[in-house]
């Protein structure tokens, strides 16, 4: 009969609304200042770089390698290499990224930059409520802004910051392990060579084999460099 | 004390008028109560927006508006400091003059149509001896406006949506006065105030309105269904269907025009529920007899926010019709109903009173429903729809 | 001095309503006389009549002629408008001098007639309920006689429009 579907639909929709003052369960809103849902592990939108230790400035990860800044695909990083060495958190002399900034602006949040880092340096944030006046200045950050330490990393995203944590024990305690095999060779070979003055343990071995497993990425990333380069530079001659 | 309470808007009127020199009072009683119309009914506009956006969000399982002051209620201030202070874009190629009358003749009758409303016991602007007449011909204007917004905006869009509310208004508008035409058969009046005396008495508790017949009923229903496709409320609201013609003729506008289309909008609504009220459910007549002592106007807006609630609940349940449902709607469901209905009151007014009338009439009321629906859902195959990718 | 104003009104729409080169802002200015008329009769009194003539023309005839304009060929754009057009001919001057002479003529003939010379009777009172008593009782066959030739000139309308939906497809 005519009308009966609408009959039907009220009844739906005034039991809809009467259940929503009765029913708790009805009501899927999340009054978002005051009540938040808790972000799932996976989320993401910009990047951060991650140090140890209690100091930002001697525990940086980042050794100004500059990879992320060519992956970059909207290039929205900038680096300046140092030209001096300092000790890293293994306390190894390394370069260190004068000035590192990133456009959160420009970024688009594909975390190519995490993926190729072969340092664990730079990992993606879960802060959202960046909102600023400044939407040229407010919006680049640099060094100071980006860092934040590894338990904040390993709060928001507990899971892989462990596996990370991991990996990098690992590698340490290979390296410590090296070294002491290193500084042993160099006491018997000093053993043996009584007369002459011992030499130093050789330093340069660690850098050149950091991880098995970040070696893939970095050798991949290899030979798209040029190609975004020359894109780059055909970009600036069209400008 | 109660007859106090009950015309102390007439009173207060009385008093002022009084410190005026004789040969202005007519003047100034006139500007008293068009003072109170424009207050009275842009408050309810303004406490109507909150009503309808809570009362949507609540179907849909929302909310609403619940930021600005204790649970949104002073949402609607936020609203018009927002509407007041946007910047006012008329479009480069755009007719200037036009664009900017359109939305002024539309608040102006929509306005205007409030002079014979009676709102309470003697509380009514003008007396018309046409007044029903007054109401739809004022009425009939808002859809010129309509038109020049939608023409003098130089967009197709706006020109397709100005089509579509006046083709829907034309179509609409029989049936609205078709109906309303039954009551005016058993008034014997044009007046608002006359019809609404010819209501007033009770027999036990229940009062003498015409929505308590047989003809009146489905007078009021056709009325009422007219009263939503006349004031483009949804599911009639294709003139602005915002996925459709994306807001249709006044897609042009912004800031105080935009507010001024909106309001002129809400008001057309309130005032054909209020000239349905004062039709078929007895004006400002309090609904059992026992309860009259409540003051007139405090019913009249009682019965108004009761059909205003009606209205949202409608918005939130049905969806939008296409064009062809909605005229065939129109000439094929309410015309024939109408017209049904006119007889059906001339055969209540000479049959006697008594068991007899009410069976005949009622027959006369159901049998044709029944089969104009059969007929029309004839041939329309209601099928339970299987989507190909959602379960 | 309040029929000066609405005579104003209504013969300014009526000549705007010519000399619009806009064919929609003719008709805007048309709805302009047609109210001004509506204003006349409510000042003489006659509600019924006045109300009547906003429902009609400017609820429904203004319409029509707008739907008229935007479904022909040249919708909404500008044209020569009447007055521009024949005053560059002198076709138009003679249109002008034979209207004023008729006119002219009219109001003499108004004039000397014994019309105007008698006193008028009383205004009488015209309510609602004597129009529809006279409608429904005196004037009840008139009333039908036109009713059934709209009614016939409606289904006529619709019988051509289908006829020619049948041919164009």
């Amino acid at each position: 009969m005519l009308g009966e579907g609408i009959a039907k639909g009220l009844a739906e929709t005034a039991r809809n609304f009467f259940g929503s003052y009765v029913s708790k369960e009805r009501l899927t809103t999340v009054q978002f200042p005051e009540e938040r849902l808790p972000q799932p592990e996976a989320a993401r939108d910009f990047p951060f770089l991650v140090y140890d230790g209690p100091d930002w400035q001697a525990g940086l990860r980042c050794v100004g390698c500059q990879i992320c800044e060519k992956e970059c695909p909207p290039k929205c990083i900038y680096i300046e290499k140092s030209k001096d060495k300092k000790p890293d958190a293994l306390g190894k002399p390394q370069f260190y990224p004068a000035v590192f900034n990133i456009d959160i602006s420009v970024c688009m949040s594909c975390q190519i930059c995490v993926e190729v880092c072969p340092f664990e340096a730079i990992k993606m944030d879960t802060e959202f409520e960046l909102s600023t006046d400044d939407r040229f200045g407010g919006l680049l950050w640099d060094k100071s802004q980006l860092a934040k330490s590894n338990e904040h990393y390993n709060k928001i995203h507990p899971t892989e910051a462990a596996e990370v944590d991991a990996r990098l024990a690992e590698e340490k305690a290979k390296a410590e392990a090296k070294a002491k095999a290193a500084v042993q060779a160099a006491a018997q070979a000093a053993a043996k060579a009584a007369e002459a003055k011992a030499s130093p343990a050789p330093p340069s071995a660690p850098p050149s084999g950091s991880a098995p497993s970040d070696s893939a990425p970095s050798g991949s990333a290899a030979p798209s460099a040029p190609a975004t380069s020359s894109s780059s530079s055909t970009v600036a001659k069209n400008d | 004390m109660i007859e106090t309470a009950d015309q102390i808007f007439v009173i207060l009127q009385h008093w002022i008028v009084g410190f005026a020199p004789a040969g202005v009072r007519w003047i100034l009683a006139a500007l008293f109560s068009v003072i109170a119309i424009l207050g009275a009914f842009g408050g309810l506009f303004a406490v109507t927006t909150i009503l309808e956006r809570k009362g949507l969000g609540r179907i849909q399982n929302r909310l609403g508006p619940n930021r600005v002051g204790p649970f949104g209620i002073l949402q609607p201030i936020a609203d018009a400091v927002k509407s007041l202070t946007k910047e006012d874009v008329v479009p480069y190629a755009a007719d200037k003059v036009v664009h900017f009358l359109a939305p002024v003749v539309l608040v102006l009758g929509a306005f205007s149509v409030y002079a014979v409303l009676p709102v309470g016991r003697n509380m009514v602007l003008a007396n018309l001896d046409a007044g029903v007449l007054f109401f739809f011909a004022v009425g009939s204007v808002m859809e010129l406006s309509v038109f020049m917004a939608g023409w003098s905006s130089r967009n197709k869009y706006s020109l397709l949506g100005a089509m579509r509310a006046i083709s829907q208004m034309i179509s609409y508008e029989v049936p609205l006065i078709l109906s309303s035409i039954t009551v005016i058969m058993a008034a014997g009046s044009l007046s608002t105030v006359a019809i609404i005396e010819k209501q007033a008495g009770y027999t036990g508790i229940l009062p003498h309105w015409y929505v308590f017949t047989p003809w009146g009923f489905a007078g009021f229903v056709l009325f009422m269904i007219a009263a939503t496709a006349e004031s483009n409320r949804s599911p009639f609201d294709l003139p602005e269907g915002e996925s459709e013609i994306i807001a249709g003729y006044y897609i042009e506008y912004s800031g105080f025009k935009f507010a001024l289309f909106f309001l002129g909008e809400y008001l057309g609504m309130f005032a054909i529920s209020g000239m349905g009220i004062t039709l078929f459910l007895g004006g400002w007549g309090a609904p059992l007899s026992f309860l009259a002592w409540v003051p007139s106007y405090l019913w009249f807006f009682a019965k108004l926010l009761a059909m205003i609630a009606v209205f949202i609940w409608i918005r939130g349940t049905l969806p939008r019709l296409r064009m062809d449902q909605l005229l065939n709607f129109a000439w094929k469901f309410m015309l024939p109903m109408a017209l049904i209905n006119l007889v059906t009151a001339g055969l209540w007014h000479f049959l006697p009173q008594g068991g007899l009338r009410w069976l005949v009439c009622i027959l006369m009321v159901v049998v044709p429903y029944v089969l104009l629906g059969r007929g029309l859902m004839q041939g329309q195959r209601l099928e339970k729809r299987v989507y190909q990718f959602a379960e | 001095m309040l029929f000066t104003i609405l005579a104003i009104l209504t013969v300014a729409g009526a000549v705007a309503a010519m000399s619009f080169r806009n064919l929609v802002h003719s008709v805007l200015a048309l709805t302009l006389a047609f109210a001004g008329l509506a204003m006349v009769y409510l000042q003489l009194g006659a509600q019924f009549i006045g109300f009547a003539q906003i429902l009609v023309y400017i609820g429904a005839v203004a319409i029509l002629i707008v739907f008229a304009i935007l479904l022909t060929r040249d919708a909404g754009t500008t044209s020569k408008s009447a007055l521009n057009a024949s005053a560059s001919n002198s076709s138009g001057w003679g249109g002008g001098v034979v209207a004023v002479a008729v006119f002219a003529a009219m109001a003499w003939a108004f004039h000397a007639s014994a019309a105007s010379q008698r006193a008028l009777p009383a205004q009488p009172e015209a309510t609602m309920q004597q129009i529809g008593n006279a409608l429904m009782l005196q004037f009840a066959l008139p009333l039908e006689v036109i009713g059934l030739l709209l009614t016939a000139a409606l289904i006529g309308a619709v019988t051509i429009a289908m006829h020619d939906r049948q041919e164009t497809r």
